[in-house]
């Protein structure tokens, strides 16, 4: 059942950003919302001819990236996608971010208006060991992907694969791809999960597209 | 702009430059300004630092500010104590590498560092243009500019950069000749003066027209208007800095004092401050030209001019890739108007990055030393240059 993804490239260390970059086409325009210091954005732009623009709202990284001959725009992701005109970008990743947002529906809306694709990637809160540890603490559940105390996480949403899934037929969207896999997210090495995945997988990551099946 | 200009703290420096002069639009061929006036002959002070290469593709052009001039980075002698106003930004191995790219500078038209200006003696006459200097627009200074580097035979420059005023001219440029301006750097500007920004410097130009010597700009070859002139810096100074600048700087310390004088001295530090560097101000910097470009900064509209009002529209027709820069404390140019310069590149698909420095030297931040401002604008021309040459 395990089927494991090969290092990708010397620079990509996360496992979830070694999946999203392979699902990437060759000399798209990318858009990647909550950058950081810019890994992706570097591993695409070297590897796969891709134009890419990230958006980061701490200064240091965004300093970084610039540093890095990227370019990249600091502010805040919910108010710098409105800018743009309708696909001006191939893709549009939100990698392990949608946790954070606080309206996720209004996103994903303005996400599908400028791309022509989305890729949203996020920790899966029905994880087995969240849920005995919610079923025998009874406490809100801290595992190595959401590792804060319920007063301080910046992680305001709780999403399932299944929720997510649902949420994309509620949105009129198609899911093109969809893979849940199973790693911390600061390894570089996991597998793809294939079975009980609900259970087993740490993160989803899906592949959006505009205008799917209700 | 302040003046901040010291030494290099390693001692590293491009060594000596040489002020050089290229003058056009020799009558009966005049430039037509802005305004419908003509002005000519002009003279342009410019700088060179590097060399350029073969392919004529690592020019950069540098843009002062208001009180800024054409020396930009080194010495003009051994004896120099002295080095141009950027010496931390450029030089070899530093934000702005001479060692690889041949950098330009160019005093605007307007000033008195030695371009064409209220001072310069009009030909009409034979004596000090004054007041019948024609008003000049940062378009125009840019236009003149563009003479300077068509005479030099450059036909691409890879980054225009400046900061303040130079900042608006970056913009012009990019706007103005497109296929020109490879890539450009705005920092710590506007597309346009706000009500508080024009406000500051009409209290500063009445400054020097309140002052009897001023005489509707007629003081060359008699007293000049210094107390004018120096209450205007000072008030410039004071948008200069930031709250936080100011009391991190002076407070409330008192000036070689412990105890109030109960007079009008300097008893703060503050006001020491400023009485100096309006008094230092008078002796390198002419009155008119003060109150010249402090105007072509007031009408900077870079919607007016070329967009219908609409910031989106104004760059429509640039091509330049941009990395735009505020600083945040500076309330002079604060960072929302960088960010509607952003949103406007973003509308019109340029290619834009943006980072907003934290910073607590208000507006002259974008002149002092400061390690990630090197390092962003280094990495962005490495880019550009790399990407150029493909």
């Amino acid at each position: 059942m395990k089927q494991t993804i090969q290092k990708q490239s010397g620079g990509l260390k996360r496992f979830d950003l070694q999946v999203i970059a392979s699902w990437i086409k060759p000399g798209s325009r990318v858009l990647d919302l909550g950058c950081g210091e810019g890994d992706l954005l570097l591993y695409l732009k070297q590897n796969k001819g891709v134009t890419g623009t990230g958006i980061e709202n701490r200064e240091s990284k965004v300093a970084l990236c610039i540093a890095k001959g990227l370019s990249v725009l600091q502010g805040d992701i919910n108010e710098e996608v409105l800018d743009y005109q309708e696909d001006t970008f191939d893709y549009v990743i939100l990698s392990q971010t949608l946790q954070q947002v606080y309206y996720p529906e209004r996103l994903l809306k303005s996400l599908l208006v400028i791309g022509r694709k989305v890729i949203v990637s996020f920790p899966n809160f029905s994880h087995w060991s969240i849920r005995v540890q919610v079923l025998l603490t009874g406490m809100a559940p801290k595992n190595e992907q959401l590792p804060y105390e319920w007063y301080n996480t910046p992680n305001i949403r709780v999403i399932t694969l299944k929720d997510f899934r649902k949420f994309t037929r509620d949105q009129g969207c198609k899911v093109l791809k969809e893979v849940a896999i199973n790693t911390n997210h600061h390894d570089t090495q996991g597998h793809i999960v294939s079975f009980l995945q609900d259970w087993r997988a740490t993160y989803g990551i899906f592949l959006i597209g505009k205008g799917g099946k209700k | 702009m302040s003046e901040y200009i010291e030494h290099d703290k390693e001692g590293v420096s491009v060594g000596l430059v040489e002020k050089k002069y290229f003058t056009f639009a020799e009558p009966p061929d005049t430039m037509i300004l802005e305004s419908n006036a003509r002005l000519g002959p002009i003279t342009i002070a410019y700088e060179t630092l590097g060399s350029l290469n073969e392919e004529k593709s690592n020019v950069i052009l540098i843009l002062h500010a208001l009180s800024g001039d054409s020396h930009v980075a080194g010495y003009y002698s051994e004896e120099d104590q002295k080095p141009g106003w950027w010496e931390i930004m450029v030089g070899p191995g530093k934000g702005i590498d001479t060692e690889k790219y041949f950098v330009i500078c160019s005093n605007i038209i307007g000033s008195c560092m030695g371009s064409t200006g209220p001072a310069s003696i009009n030909p009409g006459t034979g004596n000090p243009y004054g007041f019948d200097f024609p008003v000049v627009t940062i378009g125009d200074m840019v236009r003149a500019q563009k003479a300077l580097l068509d005479h030099l035979g450059i036909e691409k420059i890879l980054c225009v950069i400046g900061g303040s005023i130079g900042g608006m001219q970056v913009l012009e440029w990019a706007v103005r000749y497109p296929d020109m301006v490879v890539s450009a750097i705005p920092l710590a500007t506007t597309t346009r003066h706000s009500a508080l920004a024009i406000a500051f410097n009409e209290v500063a130009r009445q400054a020097i027209m309140a002052d009897p010597n001023w005489n509707k700009g007629k003081y060359y070859g008699s007293a000049k208007p210094n107390l004018g002139l120096a209450l205007a810096r000072m008030v410039g100074h004071v948008t200069y800095l930031s709250d936080e600048a100011m009391r991190r700087k002076f407070g409330r310390r008192l000036q070689n004092k412990n105890d109030f004088s109960f007079n009008f001295d300097a008893d703060f530090q503050v006001e020491s401050y400023l009485r100096y560097q309006g008094q230092k101000f008078v002796d390198r910097f002419d009155a008119n030209s003060f109150l010249y470009i402090t105007k072509a900064a007031d009408y900077f509209d870079l919607r007016r001019q070329h967009g219908n009002g609409s910031e989106a529209e104004a760059f429509a027709k640039a091509r330049a890739r941009f990395l735009v820069i505020s600083f945040t404390s500076d309330w002079l140019y604060p960072t929302y108007q960088s960010r509607a310069m952003v949103k406007a590149m973003k509308k019109n698909n340029l290619d834009v990055s943006f980072c907003e420095i934290e910073a607590e030297w208000g507006h002259d931040a974008f002149l002092l030393y400061n390690e990630r401002l090197s390092t962003l604008i280094n990495g962005f021309l490495e880019r550009n240059f790399i990407e150029l040459l493909k």
